[in-house]
C-alpha cells in the first residue's frame, strides 16, 4: 500500500451560520469572507503538516487545484508543490493535479509540471483532471459541452510536449503553437506517473485504461458509497483485458485516529462537520450544467455527489451518520486499521488519498490523528497486496544523488561567501 | 403540422415541422427547444409556409457533434434553407433562434426577404445582465421565462407527469441535450460578437419583444434597434421571454402585419 497525506486547504474561518446565508461555498462565495493576513497563517500550517507527514512515513503528500472555492484554497497547487519541494526530500509530490483544460495554452502545465519534477529530483506525481463542472465552467468559464473535447487536446499537447525531442507545431483546435518545445523537461521518462481524478465519470475509465493511467475516485462519502462505482471501474478494466493491479486506482477517505473510538468523537466531530456542513455546501445547479456530463454517463446514473439528492444528505448531519456510513474512517487504531482494511480490499486501491486535516480542524489534532495513524496503523495495512508488491508502474522514480537546499549561512559569518575561490580564472 | 426529415449537404438529419402556403417563413427555437403544442405556428400557417427545423440535439435532429461555434450554428441555418430549396425565405428566430438568425442574415445579407428577431440573445449589456440560465434552479425558470410563471410552468412541461420517474428522466436527459448543445454560442456569457456585424443588414427587420422579459429584459430590444440598420420595434403587452407561447395570437400577428 502507499499512503499520500492529502490536504484540501479548507478555510477555517467561515462562520458559523455560512450554510443559512449563502449559497455556495464555491463559485459565488463572498470574498470578504477571505482574510489575507489569516490566510499568510492558514498556508504556512498547512504546508507544515504536509512536510511533517513526510518525516512520519507517508510515501506521498498530495495537493489539489480549485478556484474560488472556501474549502480549497490552492488555485495553484503548483506554487504550494514548489515550496514543498524545498523541505522534503523522499515524499512524492501528488498534484492532482492541474485542470488542464483551463490553462491557455496547456503547455503552460507541462512546463510547471517538469519544473516541479526537476526541482524535486523526480518526485512529482502527475494530476489531470477534467475539472469540476464549479471550476471549469463557472468560474473558468469553458462551455461545458466542450470542456471534455478541450481536456483531450490539452492532454495530447501535454504529452507530446515531454516526448518529443525537436520542436513540432501544434495545429489544435483550440490551440495553435508553431513551436512547441517544452524546456525544461521532466526527470522522470517518458512521464511522471499519470493520475485521472475522475468523479464518476464512465468516459474517464477508458481513458484511463487506454494510457494506463492510474484512476483515482476522489469522493468525500467513504467507501460503502463507492463501492459501486469501483466495481464499474474493475469490471471495466477486466472486459479491456488489462491486469488487476490494484496500483491501477487510488481513493480518498477522511480518517480520523484517537486513542479511543469515544475520544475520536470528542476531539474530532466538530471539525467534520464543519467540513460536511460548510464546507460542501455548494449550489446544486453549479455541480451539473446541462452539457457537462454526457449523455451515457447520465444514463449509467453515475450522478455527482455535489447534486440536490448529495446537498439533501449533508443537511442536519451527526457524526453517527458519518461515521456509520463510513464517510469518515474513525476511531481507536484497531478501529481505523480494520475499516481501512475493509475499505482497501473492498474497492481494490493501492494508493489512499488520507484526508487527515478536517474543515477548522487545529493543528495539534491534525497532528496527533495524523500520528497515531502512522505509528500504529499504517504499518499493519503496509502488504495488504503481496502479489503486487514489485508493482512500482504507478509510482516515482526519483533521481539517486538529489539535493538538498543548502543551509543559509550564519548572519556575520560571511567573509568566505561570495569571493573567489582561490585559483580560479580572473575575467 | 407535418414532419419530415431532411439531410443537409453536410450530413445533418433535421425533424422539420411544415404547414401553410404562400411566402416561406422560416421559425428558429430558441435552446429551450419547440414544446409540445406550438400555437403560434398554425396561426403563422394560415398566412404562410411555416417550416420550422429543429437544431441538432434537438427533437430527433442529430448531428450536434457537427456544431462547435456560432459560425457552425449560422452556416447549418443555411444548410437547411438549402436543404428545403427555398430562396430569399423570411427568418423569423426566438431567443437563440434570434441570435442565429442575425448571424446568418449578416453572412447572407440579401438571401434574407425580412427579418423577425423576437426576443432575441446575441447581445451583452454590461449594466443590464442576463441571468444565467445555465445555473437556474428549476423552479425558478418558469418565473424568468413567462410573465405569468404559473402557466408558463405547465407549458414548459406539456403536461408531463412528474411522478412518472421514467418520464422525469428523459426530460432530464432531453434538457442535457438540449442546453448542452445551446451552451456552445450562450455559455457562459450569450454574446459572440454579432454586434459588430450587424451594419452588414439589409432586409427589412422587426424586433419583437414582450414587456415583462425577465431573462433578456426589453432594453435589449432598444440596443438590437441601435445596432440593426433600419430596423423597427414593437414591444408586445402581458408577454415574457417566451412571448410566441405566452402571447400566441398577438405575436402571430404582429409577424404577420410585418411581412405582409
Amino acid at each position: 500500500m502507499k499512503f499520500t497525506w492529502f490536504n484540501l486547504m479548507p478555510w477555517p474561518h467561515l462562520p458559523d451560520d455560512f450554510r443559512e446565508q449563502n449559497r455556495s461555498v464555491w463559485v459565488d462565495i463572498p470574498s470578504t469572507l477571505y482574510d489575507p493576513r489569516r490566510g499568510h497563517h492558514v498556508y504556512h500550517e498547512y504546508m507544515d503538516q504536509l512536510e511533517y507527514a513526510e518525516s512520519l512515513g507517508f510515501d506521498g503528500i498530495g495537493v489539489n487545484e480549485h478556484h474560488q472555492n472556501g474549502y480549497g484554497l490552492m488555485p495553484s497547487p503548483n506554487i504550494i508543490a514548489a515550496g514543498l519541494a524545498r523541505r522534503t526530500s523522499k515524499a512524492a509530490l501528488c498534484v492532482i493535479g492541474n485542470s488542464i483544460a483551463l490553462y491557455n495554452p496547456p503547455i503552460r502545465v507541462a512546463e510547471e509540471f517538469a519544473m516541479l519534477d526537476v526541482l524535486s529530483g523526480g518526485r512529482l506525481v502527475a494530476g489531470f483532471p477534467v475539472g469540476t463542472s464549479m471550476d471549469t465552467n463557472f468560474c473558468y468559464g469553458q462551455i461545458p459541452s466542450l470542456t471534455r473535447d478541450k481536456y483531450r487536446e490539452a492532454h495530447e499537447l501535454i504529452m507530446r510536449a515531454w516526448a518529443e525531442d525537436e520542436p513540432f507545431a501544434f495545429d489544435g483546435k483550440y490551440n495553435q503553437l508553431r513551436y512547441v518545445n517544452c524546456w525544461p523537461k521532466p526527470i522522470q521518462r517518458p512521464h511522471p506517473p499519470i493520475y485521472i481524478p475522475g468523479g464518476g465519470s464512465i468516459e474517464t475509465w477508458d481513458f484511463c485504461l487506454d494510457h494506463d493511467y492510474n484512476y483515482s475516485y476522489l469522493s468525500f462519502f467513504g467507501y460503502l458509497r463507492a463501492k459501486s462505482l469501483m466495481d464499474g471501474y474493475w469490471n471495466r478494466v477486466a472486459a479491456r483485458k488489462k491486469d488487476e493491479s490494484p496500483y491501477r486506482a487510488a481513493f480518498a477517505q477522511i480518517i480520523c485516529v484517537a486513542d479511543t473510538d469515544q475520544e475520536a468523537e470528542a476531539l474530532y466531530a466538530e471539525h467534520v462537520l464543519y467540513f460536511f456542513n460548510r464546507c460542501l455546501h455548494v449550489f446544486p445547479p453549479f455541480a451539473d450544467p446541462p452539457g457537462y456530463r454526457t449523455i451515457n454517463t447520465i444514463k449509467y446514473g453515475a450522478l455527482s455527489q455535489m447534486r440536490a439528492e448529495a446537498q439533501k444528505i449533508l443537511q442536519n448531519l451527526t457524526w453517527k451518520q458519518i461515521v456509520d456510513e463510513r464517510f469518515v474512517i474513525a476511531g481507536s487504531p484497531e478501529t481505523v486499521r480494520q475499516q481501512l482494511e475493509e475499505c482497501v480490499k473492498g474497492l481494490h486501491v493501492g494508493h489512499l488519498f488520507c484526508l487527515f486535516h478536517n474543515g477548522n480542524m487545529p493543528d495539534w489534532k491534525t497532528r496527533h490523528s495524523t500520528k497515531l495513524f502512522a505509528e500504529r496503523v499504517m504499518p499493519k495495512l503496509r502488504d495488504l497486496w503481496p502479489d503486487w508488491s514489485h508493482d512500482d508502474r504507478w509510482w516515482i522514480k526519483p533521481m539517486e544523488d538529489r539535493l538538498r537546499p543548502s543551509a543559509l549561512p550564519r548572519v556575520g559569518a560571511g567573509d568566505a561567501i561570495g569571493t573567489r575561490p582561490a585559483g580560479a580564472p580572473r575575467p | 403540422m407535418k414532419a419530415r426529415a431532411i439531410e443537409t449537404r453536410r450530413g445533418i438529419r433535421c425533424r422539420v415541422f411544415e404547414a401553410g402556403s404562400g411566402a416561406p417563413l422560416v421559425f428558429f427555437h430558441g435552446a429551450g427547444g419547440l414544446l409540445r403544442d406550438n400555437p403560434f405556428l398554425d396561426d403563422l400557417a394560415t398566412r404562410h409556409h411555416v417550416l420550422a427545423p429543429e437544431w441538432p440535439g434537438y427533437g430527433e435532429s442529430t448531428g450536434e457533434e457537427l456544431l462547435e461555434d456560432m459560425l457552425d450554428f449560422a452556416l447549418h441555418g443555411w444548410d437547411v434553407v438549402d436543404a428545403l430549396g427555398l430562396r430569399q425565405p423570411h427568418l423569423l428566430g426566438h431567443s437563440m433562434g434570434g441570435m442565429i438568425a442575425a448571424e446568418m442574415a449578416c453572412l447572407a445579407p440579401h438571401d434574407v426577404s425580412r427579418l423577425v428577431l423576437a426576443s432575441a440573445a446575441g447581445l451583452w449589456l454590461d449594466e443590464h445582465p442576463i441571468p444565467d440560465l445555465f445555473a437556474a434552479l428549476p423552479f425558478e425558470i418558469p418565473g424568468l421565462l413567462f410573465a405569468d410563471a404559473g402557466k408558463g410552468a405547465a407549458l414548459l412541461t406539456g403536461g408531463l407527469d412528474l411522478n412518472d420517474m421514467e418520464a422525469l428522466k428523459d426530460f432530464y436527459i432531453g434538457n442535457a441535450r438540449r442546453l448542452g448543445m445551446a451552451g456552445k454560442i450562450l455559455f457562459p456569457i450569450p454574446n459572440r460578437r454579432l454586434s459588430k456585424r450587424l451594419y452588414r443588414l439589409a432586409a427589412p427587420t422587426l424586433v419583437l419583444w414582450g414587456a415583462e422579459d425577465r431573462l433578456i429584459p426589453p432594453v435589449y430590444a432598444r440596443r438590437w434597434a441601435e445596432l440593426c440598420p433600419g430596423a423597427t420595434v414593437e414591444i408586445l403587452p402581458d408577454a415574457g421571454h417566451m412571448l410566441p407561447y405566452e402571447r400566441p395570437e398577438a405575436f402571430a400577428s404582429a409577424v404577420s402585419r410585418f411581412l405582409s
